[in-house]
């Protein structure tokens, strides 16, 4: 079978990320080369990383004299991808992909999100190759439906000018329709794998605090997207019946002062521990700690976290506003509005040790179904639907 | 023929932790009710129908059936045609009631003497609504084991029933009378073949068997070997399980009559003792009539069921101390097998028949639904003292924080 060269855009990649965006490009790239697909991978950082599965391609995205007002905005980690200037770099971006797509062979596009889409669209222009988008969040989930109408006017052109959309959840390709004027038939769901293989799976981490408190986890953007308030509403009402509980909210954003004060205004301080953003290892380290960790998503097009969870064994309770619930069933699923009845699982994990030992055991099991080279291989199915090839 | 009719009594699927100690509103009576009256519309009263017919028509005719405490006491409070109906089916005097624990529970496994109240509360109502005294013994599903059987011979029954499962029967035919071994009452065995051609494979073209008239299937059993052959039912079968558009219930109409024209006569469980028994069988583990496994991992295979009973079963001393029938009654509704079956994490990753009769998303919603309750009652016994404290998890909203602090990592 004849693949596809493929041409990637894409704004985070392992370790330049903020999110699972990175992750899920880096493993769809990962998933790819296993069936003998060429992947170049074009993001805004001149880095010098070798990645032995793709050719990575840094642009330099920078304006003359700006670099260090990535650090500007208060809350967000030093080392967060997305700068203050993050329009001007994006149209960069796209200006230097012209430059890109008359320089390599290529069969078809692959732009990930609104960032990317403008480059996606102008090297389809050059090359005549089609375009693929992929749509990991809109913007409307990550704003909770106020969004920023810049990002909705790119993320449209895209959706608008791509031959076909790839989208991680049927709860996302509702939400496309709902926001977007496109033909639902352009739209193909891919849900999304883990990587399995990672050695920090294995570490069976514990601390001096998970030994003396059971552990409840948020990990996630401290956004609105992400629920956090929730969280700690339903943490009140956990520790109204629960001592010795300890709810981590790991993860940084705007919202880290709000969800202090909050914290402090519900009188549930001394029970929250903020760890600002986690990486690599640490990731894995505080699932195995956590007694049952939440993902309380106002609107979450798939959740790659839900399976990070499962794989190392924490139990899971997740909202039924995202696209991860579509795959997984051994867990708890609430609305991210409904706080009683997540404090109601919080309590039944944390009070039952037959319901944890189960919740972790079929989780477990249930997770290893989910690898990396399922959604890659339904991807490149897309690329061969794209270009008329046959599969 | 026999049939087994059941009604549980379903959880609040809300009850939470903020209902304990606040509320005793466990069962779901609208759910209940609701689900009653679509299952008698759709199989108790048109299959009744058809069975009052073919009694009134066919002098050999006979049936037997077994109905659950809990179903009964349903079809009383909401649904009283439905008891008419039955109690019409009762007074042809064909219609055997065959005797089993009150409520459907899987008591026999973890307090004999909780078994025994069950069996004679369920032998009180049959004798009340339908003036019978049963003589042979179902446990729930189906359990059974040799201990089961001396069980139920010291409680006076001659026969009882169990499944026909090759890991019983070996190579042997289940078409012929068994002694139960080392208890003096006869063993009863579900054609498991027959029974399931009916019960799973009649509305499936994809069967070779497909379409079952009532003419080939008595020719199949008038082709059996032995002396008999047992059909063991859900009653549901016809028109729940298997719709009225697969012509279930033309096929129930007509049976009497194309099993009277093969020369075949119809027996109550009770009128097989006579056959006598030729051969002893032993059946030292639990056996059951659900899933390919016929064992009891259904209601007790995880941690979850396991635990759920245990600590059910673990008050029921003081349940009983407390004398207060409405609590001894909500306790006893929770014995009902049906809330371990929601709890069955092994079929849930297929979503096949558990799924079906499952009114929980998960087996995770279900148990914690189930131990909010049991928690209820465990705070309502601790609070009158019919409890200790220390023994139990259960801890409700703390009403006056600084009276309850409790020592850290106690």
């Amino acid at each position: 079978m004849l693949n596809p060269k493929v041409l990637m855009f894409g704004w985070e990649f392992p370790p330049f990320k903020s999110g699972g965006l990175g992750t899920a490009c880096h493993d769809l790239v990962k998933g790819l080369a296993s069936f003998d697909t060429k992947v170049t991978f074009v993001m805004p950082s001149n880095l010098k990383k070798d990645v032995s599965f793709v050719d990575l391609v840094g642009v330099d995205v920078n304006a003359v004299e700006s670099s260090l007002s990535a650090y500007a905005q208060p809350g967000d980690c030093p080392d967060s991808v997305y700068g203050f200037d993050l329009f001007g770099e994006v149209e960069r971006y796209a200006e230097r992909s012209v430059d890109i797509a008359k320089k390599f062979d290529f069969d078809v596009i692959h732009a990930h999100d609104w960032m990317t889409y403008k480059a996606g669209i102008l090297a389809k222009k050059i090359s005549g190759k089609p375009l693929v988008v992929h749509l990991h969040a809109t913007e409307f989930d990550r704003t909770a439906n106020n969004p920023h109408p810049h990002v909705e006017f790119l993320e449209m052109q895209g959706l608008q000018q791509a031959d076909l959309i790839i989208t991680n959840s049927f709860f996302s390709k509702n939400n496309i329709l709902l926001h977007y004027d496109v033909s639902p038939d352009k739209i193909k769901v891919v849900h999304w794998g883990i990587d399995q293989d990672n050695p920090a799976y294995s570490l069976n981490f514990s601390s001096e605090l998970s030994k003396q408190n059971r552990i409840v986890l948020f990990l996630g953007r401290l956004t609105i997207q992400k629920g956090g308030d929730y969280f700690l509403q339903a943490a009140k009402k956990v520790l109204e019946f629960e001592e010795n509980v300890k709810f981590v909210v790991a993860g940084s954003g705007v919202m880290m002062h709000q969800l202090i004060s909050q914290a402090h205004n519900l009188k549930i301080d001394d029970h929250v521990i903020f760890t600002g953003a986690l990486k690599g290892e640490d990731v894995h380290k505080a699932f195995q700690m956590s007694d049952v960790f939440v993902m309380p998503s106002v609107s979450e097009p798939f959740g790659l976290v839900a399976l990070e969870s499962l794989i190392n064994k924490a139990p899971l309770i997740i909202s039924r506003q995202s696209g991860a619930g579509e795959v997984i069933k051994n867990c708890f699923k609430v609305d991210f509005w409904d706080i009683n009845k997540m404090a109601n699982y919080i309590v039944g994990v944390l009070r039952y040790p037959a319901l944890k030992r189960e919740l972790k055991r079929n989780g477990f099991k249930e997770v290893l179904a989910h690898d990396i080279y399922k959604p890659a291989k339904a991807v490149l199915d897309i690329y061969h639907e794209v270009l008329g090839w046959e599969s | 023929m026999y049939f087994q009719v059941h009604q549980p009594f379903r959880i609040r699927k809300g009850f939470s932790i903020f209902d304990i100690g606040k509320s005793q509103d466990y069962f779901d009576d609208k759910k209940n009710k609701d689900i009653l009256s679509k299952v008698a519309e759709k199989c108790y009263l048109p299959a009744n129908n058809v069975l009052l017919d073919a009694l009134n028509s066919f002098e050999g005719f006979k049936v037997a059936f077994s109905i659950t405490g809990t179903a009964l006491e349903q079809f009383r409070d909401s649904s009283p045609e439905v008891l008419r109906s039955f109690k019409a089916l009762a007074n042809t005097g064909r219609v055997e009631f065959l005797a089993e624990t009150y409520h459907h529970s899987l008591a026999f496994l973890f307090d004999k003497e909780e078994f025994r109240q069950q069996v004679a509360d369920h032998l009180r109502i049959i004798k009340e609504f339908f003036g019978q005294k049963p003589r042979v013994f179902r446990n729930t599903e189906l359990i059974y084991s040799d201990d089961l059987a001396k069980e139920v011979s010291k409680l006076g029954f001659k026969a009882v029933l169990a499944e026909g499962a090759d890991k019983v029967l070996g190579q042997r035919s289940p078409n012929f009378v068994y002694d139960a071994k080392g208890s003096g009452v006869k063993l009863l065995l579900k054609n498991y073949r027959l029974s399931d051609d009916i019960a799973f494979r009649f509305g499936d073209r994809n069967w070779q068997g497909w379409p079952l008239t009532a003419r080939k299937f008595a020719e199949w059993i008038k082709n059996s070997e032995g002396d008999f052959v047992n059909l063991f039912l859900d009653y549901e079968t016809f028109g729940e399980h298997q719709w009225a558009d697969t012509g279930i219930f033309d096929f129930l109409k007509s049976l009497p009559a194309e099993l009277k024209n093969a020369g075949l006569e119809f027996f109550h469980p009770s009128d097989l003792i006579k056959f006598g028994s030729k051969v002893s069988l032993s059946v030292p583990e639990l056996v059951s009539w659900a899933d390919t496994e016929r064992d009891v991992s259904a209601w007790l295979g995880n941690d979850l069921q396991k635990s759920a009973a245990a600590q059910l079963y673990r008050i029921k001393g003081a349940v009983l101390r407390s004398d207060d029938a409405q609590l001894i009654d909500s306790w006893r509704r929770l014995t009902t097998s049906d809330h371990f079956y929601y709890m069955c994490t092994k079929w849930f990753n297929d979503g096949d028949v558990h799924k079906y009769f499952n009114p929980y998303d998960t087996p995770y919603e279900g148990y914690v639904a189930f131990m909010n309750v049991l928690n209820d009652i465990v705070h309502r016994l601790k609070r009158r003292n019919f409890l200790g404290s220390g023994k139990f998890t259960a801890k409700v909203l703390k009403k006056n924080k600084s009276s309850v602090k409790r020592k850290r990592g106690a």
